[in-house]
This record gives C-alpha cells, structure tokens and sequence, in this order.
C-alpha cells in the first residue's frame, strides 16, 4: 500500500504551464479561428448600418489579390530591406569593433548604451519628430536652405524615394544597436583560441573578420535576418505616422498593415479577416524557415551519415 | 502540503483572473453586434418618456431620461468647449486641465475630444454609440458634435441615435425661427423631424492681406480687392501679377480652393440610394486649376490644410496672400497663427464664387440620462439670441440669428480690430441667407480627403492624371466597401 503512495510531481509541472496554453488558447487561438471565418463572410459597417454578415465563399480573397496587394507586399519588403542592409553593415562592423581585444577601446559600456537609446522611443514619436524634421519649413531644410545647398525647400515627403528613404533611416536607427548587442554575443561565444591561432599565423583583422568571425556566427545572422523579416512584415507605425496614414505619394510607402488599418477602419471584417490569413501564412512561411535553421545541429551533415548508418545497422539486426 | 496549497490558490487566482478578463471583453463583443438592439430599447422606452415630456412627443421615439450627474459631451476640437466655458450661464468653474467643466448645480461636463482628420472622430464615437445601451450612467454620451461633411450619417431617423430636438422638449418653429434656413433644413432627417442644432452659420468669403493687396495692386479697400479676384480668370491673372512680385496668391497647392469647388457641384457625391461616386465636372476644374497652379508656382505648394507649414504660411510675416474661409477660419484659425503681429492686417471680400464650409451641429444622443440640461445647452448656445450676439462680438464668429446679423451688418458703426476696421458682416450676411444645403450625402468626408489625397500626388507631379483617378478608386473603395464603381465627368 505504502508503495502505491507515491506521488507524481509532474502533474504541478503542467499545472505551471497551464495558465499560459489556457491565455494562448483564449485570446490567440479563438481569435485566429475567428478571423479564419470572418475571412470567408461579408461584414462590414455602412455609417452605423450594419451589412452582413453574408457567407461568401473566397470573394474577399479575390478581392484581395486583384487590388493593390501584391504592391504593398512589394513596398513592404523595399521598406524592410533598406533598412535592414545598412542595419546588418553597421552592426556587423561595431560588434567587431567592440570584441576585438586588440582595438581596446574605451567607454564600450557606455557606447553600447548610446546605440541601443533609439530603440527605446516609441516608433511614432519617433516617426512623428522625423516628420518634423523633414517638412518643407522644418530644420533640415532650414538648415539646407542657410548653407545654400538649395535655393527651395525640398519636399523630402513628397517623394517616393525620400519616404523610402526617411522610413528606411528610421527603422535602421531604431535596430542597429539592438543587432550590433546580438551579434556581439554571437561573437563573445566564439572559442577565443580560434582568434589567437589566427594572430599567430599572421592573420589581419579583415582576414581574421571574414574567415573566423563571419563563419562563426552565420547561425545567429540567419536568425537576425529572419527575426527582422517577420518584423519586417509587421512594419506600421513609422510609415503610418510619416505619412499621415496615406502612404504618400501614391501609396509608395503603404505597407501591408497599413492595409489592414484601411479596412478596420470602415469595420470590413471579412477583408481584413482575408488579408490577416494571408499574413498569417506568409508569416508561417518564414517561421518555418526560422524553426528548421534553429533546430539545424548538423551544418556539414556528419550526424545525419551517422544515423542514417547506424538505422542501416539497426534494420540488418 | 503547504507549497501545494500555495500553487493551487495561485494557479486558481491565475485562471480565475483569465476567465474574468474573458468575460468583460465577451460582453463588450455582444452588446456591440448591432445597432438595432439600440433601436429596439429606444422603442421600448418610448411609452416611458411620452410622459414626461408630454405631448411634445407624439410620433418621436426617444430614450432619454433626467437626473445624472455627469454630461458627456464628445467632439473633434475644443471650438465648442471654449464657447460652452465662456458663455453657458451655468457655468461654475473648468478643471485645470480643460477635461471638465463643473456647472453651478454640481454636474460636471466631461469633455471627450479626438482628431477629426482620416476619420478617427467618427470611429471612435460610433464604437461608443454601440455601447451606448450598456455603458455605465456616467459615461453614456449625452450630447456630440457632428460636422457638415457626416452630419447625415447621424441624424438619420433609421438608425436613431439623435433625439429629435421636440422630445426635448424643443419647438423647432418657435425657438429656432431666428436660425438660418439652411442649417435646420441640415440637421432635418429623412422623417422630417430636426434632430440637430448649429450655433454658426458658414457662409465663405475670400479672406485677404491689406499689406500685400496695397503692395501688389496698390489699395487695400475690400471693394477694389474684390475686383481682383470677381471671377476665376481674374483670380488667374491677380495670381500672376502677385507672382512677378514674389508673392504667392495661396498656400496649399489645392486644399485651400477645394471647398469653392465642392460647394457649387451640380449632384451629390453619391446620389440617395445608388453605390456609384459620381465626381462633378466642378471637381475636375478644380483639379486642373490647382495643377496649373502648382506648375506655375501661384501657390506655396503646402501639402495640406491644418498642416504645420500651412498654419505658417498664416503668420505674421508670410508672403501668402489670401485664404478662402468662413467666418470660423478667422476666429479658429487665422487669428491664433497671425497673433498680434498680424492684427489689422487681414480683411475680407466675396471672392470669385459664393460657397460654404463647414458647420459644427450640436446632437442629443439617444440614452442620455441628462435630457433637460442637454434642451438647456442647446437653446442657451444655438437659439439665444444675446449669447449669440455675445459670441460675434467677442469672436467674429458668425453665428445662426438671421436678425442679429442682419442688425450688424448694416451697422456701418461696428468695426473689426482684426480686420482693420471693416465690417465683415456686410459680406457674410447676404452669403449665408443664400446658402443651400441640399447635396450632402453620408459619404463627404471620405470622398473630400480621398480625393484632395489622391490628387495631391497629381500636383506634386508624383503620379500622372489617370493613375490618380485610379487611386482615388481603390481609396473610396477600401473607405466605404459599398461603394461599387466610380463615374467619371466625360471631358
């Protein structure tokens, strides 16, 4: 009898991690459902009229993928991307700099916290000090305009490249630090050996950053660029707020949340439901790809041969 | 057994708080599905409130009721909170911040205020008029502003959000005979009952620089201005002249004209009943001018109204000459961008077309639990004669008293300060007695800032002409999923 006492502490393990599958399951995974089925219904508000909800089958899809989506897919990832390149660059460069024993470089601290403040402003005021900035009778073209660079204010806002560029800077200003501090922990880990066998050998420092550094922490970069991807694809408020919600000029910098933001706005659930499902799976593309290089222990295959030899093994048994 | 007695209360507390937070929010999601719930507990309550406002309320459903302590009051600047803070007679004493006004019997006055640009006003006020039948006594709205542009959208007798003004105990032919015809033919719902009230009339007028005007074409009198800008060739060619002297007739390569334009269309943006956006020949004129414009550099190229370059271009010491505005753009805008540098400087003309712009209407939310004070605040601020008066004189205003106004404009006494000692109400008065107000349509406001949005790009020379009738689609449609198609004037 005494022995059946036994008690099975496992049970307080998932009882500890229950709250967070009964929050997921509410307030995530009902909501998904839901907007899965809102997506195939016309619903949408008319003034206070309220039309629908009408089962209509994929209408909102083809509704979807015959308006401007594939535009703003593309705008999306050009906003990304110019962003992220500098990003990368300059990250790369400053996580370098600031591990390398031999540079000794001085208020590193410090430095790490500098670039890490931007991060810290919230986008839209941020995005809103930029617009500020950069209006035809703001500073810069003030400034532009008393050093006689030029005669009229430009209208940076105006254009498709300045836009760009103006959300490119900010998302690049916003993540670097943050970068940099991930990439200086990838690099911290590398066998400090590996560095030394290179100094002895002779090796310079752009020898010693392409051949030991790069290698080392391409894991981490994979993970860097595709954690900055699904961001990416979340892209809103910095565009949002610069261009005051229009994705001026002529929806060059509207992105695919900014989308979604059209259609909650005249309630139109089952569009917004639709282009939702569509993030959804895009995103879950990308999450794939982040989930198998993140379980990818075997970069040359090596383990792969000996499990695949030893199955050989096992099966002739 | 005492550490397990601890996980499980706090593993209790924990799911218990979820499913509390679930609840709340499931409520909220319920009372929002639909606005005929509101109309069903108006109807409902209608044989209530027949009594106590006895036969002022024959066929008029109404939910309304007296007694609670607190006035929400929701609008999209703080234009109506100044003049409610200054001249309501009930006025006690307004909270440092400006949030709340205490009146003298002890309610207090919460003032709710959201941008109205893209939008966002009308968003969050019909999210809080669908929860209007379950919201708590003291945040029900009692009272909200709407504007000319979606002024139809709420006073519609379908949906029944505002109460029609005689279940207030309001007799629309008795106390607002002195309002300006157009501004109850407005705020009258398909039913024919009035269910809104204006304290303003909006009648437009060309708003000019004396220093410029006596600069550029050598006198400054109003009359002679006037000749300069009679009819759009002319404008055209003032245009020109203040150009060469390196002025600029306007500020906003096309916002600051649209409304001369949108106001004298021949049909609605979309007709009653229809999903089709017919855009007005008008409206195309306006696009080329303002293209030909731009181009020519007759304008500041400001991108948009209520912009921090266009309040600029209001200063003291700007070059831009003129600003098509009623008689609020004076008093809400020009005067605080111009500041005391720019007094006297300013005077007003007819300008080349006669239009109207804007109006803010004062409506009586259905449920709100402050009927007579909510009556009160509309006769003392839209109906009084005298306050009204007191307004004009302090503000420049032009307010809804047909006499009062016509008693001041031939008043050759009375002198603007602000404008250099002419009266104004020479010109606003004839303007407002001849405006009508019979092409407004749910949809103004979407289809103005679409259209001053997509054809923005035009004039920035970003886009081609066809690739901006093209946007303006796509953005009308995203707007109002009604919407079916868009027609186009034939050239």
């Amino acid at each position: 009898m005494k022995k059946r006492k036994k008690v099975n502490y496992s049970k307080w393990g998932y009882i500890c991690i229950a709250p967070f599958f009964i929050t997921f399951f509410i307030f995530s995974f009902i909501p998904l459902l839901d907007t899965i089925r809102n997506s195939f219904f016309q619903h949408y508000f008319s003034g206070l009229k309220e039309i629908g909800p009408n089962f209509v089958g994929f209408a909102n899809y083809a509704e979807l993928f015959a308006s401007n989506l594939g535009k703003y897919t593309l705008n999306t990832f050009i906003l990304w991307i110019i962003g992220f390149i500098p990003q990368i660059v300059i990250a790369l460069l400053l996580a370098s700099w600031f591990t390398d024993n031999t540079m000794k470089i001085h208020g590193e601290r410090a430095f790490k916290v500098i670039i890490y403040l931007p991060n810290l402003i919230m986008a839209s005021a941020f995005a809103m000090l930029f617009f500020t900035l950069f209006s035809d009778s703001g500073p810069i073209n003030s400034l532009l305009m008393k050093m006689g660079l030029t005669d009229e204010p430009i209208k940076f806002l105006a254009t498709t490249v300045g836009t760009r560029s103006l959300i490119g800077l900010m998302n690049f200003l916003m993540w670097f630090g943050n970068t940099t501090i991930m990439l200086m922990a990838a690099i911290m880990g590398v066998n400090p050996e590996l560095f030394e066998a290179a100094e002895l050998d002779g090796c310079n420092h752009v020898q010693v950053f392409f051949k030991i550094t790069l290698p080392m922490i391409r894991p981490i970069l994979t993970y860097t660029l595709i954690t900055s991807l699904i961001g990416g694809l979340q892209m809103f408020d910095v565009p949002q707020i610069l261009t005051n919600g229009s994705g001026a000029p002529d929806n060059t910098s509207t992105t695919l949340i900014m989308l979604l933001n059209t259609h909650l706005k005249s309630q139109n659930y089952g569009m917004a439901g639709a282009l939702s499902v569509y993030l959804f799976i895009v995103s879950g593309i990308l999450c794939f790809f982040v989930y198998r290089m993140l379980n990818n222990q075997d970069p040359d295959g090596s383990k792969a041969a000996a499990k695949k030899a030893a199955r050989a093994a096992g099966g002739r048994k | 057994m005492k550490k397990r007695m601890l996980a499980l209360i706090m593993t209790t507390l924990l799911s218990a708080s979820m499913l509390a937070g679930c609840a709340s929010s499931q409520s909220g999601s319920a009372t929002s599905q639909s606005t005929d719930q509101s109309t069903d507990t108006a109807a409902a309550a209608e044989t209530a409130t027949a009594e106590t406002t006895g036969s002022a309320a024959e066929d008029v459903s109404a939910d309304i009721s007296d007694g609670g302590k607190v006035i929400n009051i929701w609008s999209w600047n703080d234009e109506f909170e100044q003049r409610f803070n200054k001249y309501y007679p009930e006025v006690q004493d307004v909270s440092k911040d400006g949030t709340q006004t205490t009146l003298k019997d002890g309610t207090v006055v919460r003032w709710t205020i959201n941008p109205n640009q893209n939008g966002v006003y009308q968003q969050k006020l019909d999210e809080a008029l669908k929860n209007q039948g379950t919201a708590d006594a003291d945040d029900k709205i009692d009272l909200f502003l709407a504007e000319t542009d979606y002024l139809v959208k709420y006073i519609d007798s379908d949906i029944n959000v505002a109460v029609p003004l005689k279940a207030l105990g309001i007799d629309p032919d008795t106390d607002m005979a002195d309002q300006y015809q157009y501004t109850k033919d407005a705020a009258t719902a398909k039913d024919g009952t009035i269910r809104a009230t204006s304290w303003q009339a909006c009648p437009g007028l060309f708003v000019y620089r004396r220093s410029i005007a006596k600069a550029v074409f050598g006198t400054d009198d109003p009359d002679q201005v006037q000749e300069k800008v009679k009819d759009w060739d002319t404008f055209e060619n003032s245009a020109a002249e203040l150009k060469d002297k390196g002025y600029k007739m306007l500020s906003s390569m096309g916002a600051d004209t649209y409304r001369v334009f949108a106001n004298n269309t021949s049909g609605k943006w979309v007709d009653d009943g229809s999903t089709v956006v017919r855009v007005d020949p008008n409206l195309m004129k306006w696009v080329a001018q303002s293209k030909e414009f731009t181009d020519k550099g007759y304008n500041n190229k400001v991108s948009g109204q209520w912009t921090d370059d266009w309040n600029k271009d209001q200063g003291a010491d700007s070059k831009v000459f003129g600003w098509f505005f009623p008689a609020w753009g004076i008093n809400f805008t020009i005067q605080p961008n111009t500041g005391d540098a720019g007094k006297g400087d300013w005077a007003v003309c007819q300008g080349p077309e006669a239009y109207n712009w804007g109006g803010s209407f004062l409506i009586a939310c259905q449920g709100t639990d402050n009927a007579s004070q909510d009556a009160d605040i509309m006769k003392k601020l839209t109906m009084d004669k005298d306050i009204l008066l007191a307004i004009t004189n302090d503000t420049l205003d032009y307010t809804n008293t047909v006499s009062g106004m016509r008693a001041l404009a031939e008043d050759d006494s009375y002198k603007s300060d602000f404008l250099g000692g002419e009266n104004p109400y020479k010109y606003f008065a004839p303007a407002a007695e001849s405006i009508k107000m019979d092409k407004i349509t749910p949809y103004d406001q979407g289809c103005t800032e679409c259209f001053q949005n997509a054809f923005g790009d035009y004039f920035n020379g970003q886009v081609s002409l066809d690739k901006a009738k093209e946007n303006f689609e796509t953005a009308i449609k995203q707007r109002y999923p009604e919407l079916t198609s868009v027609e186009w004037p034939s050239d």
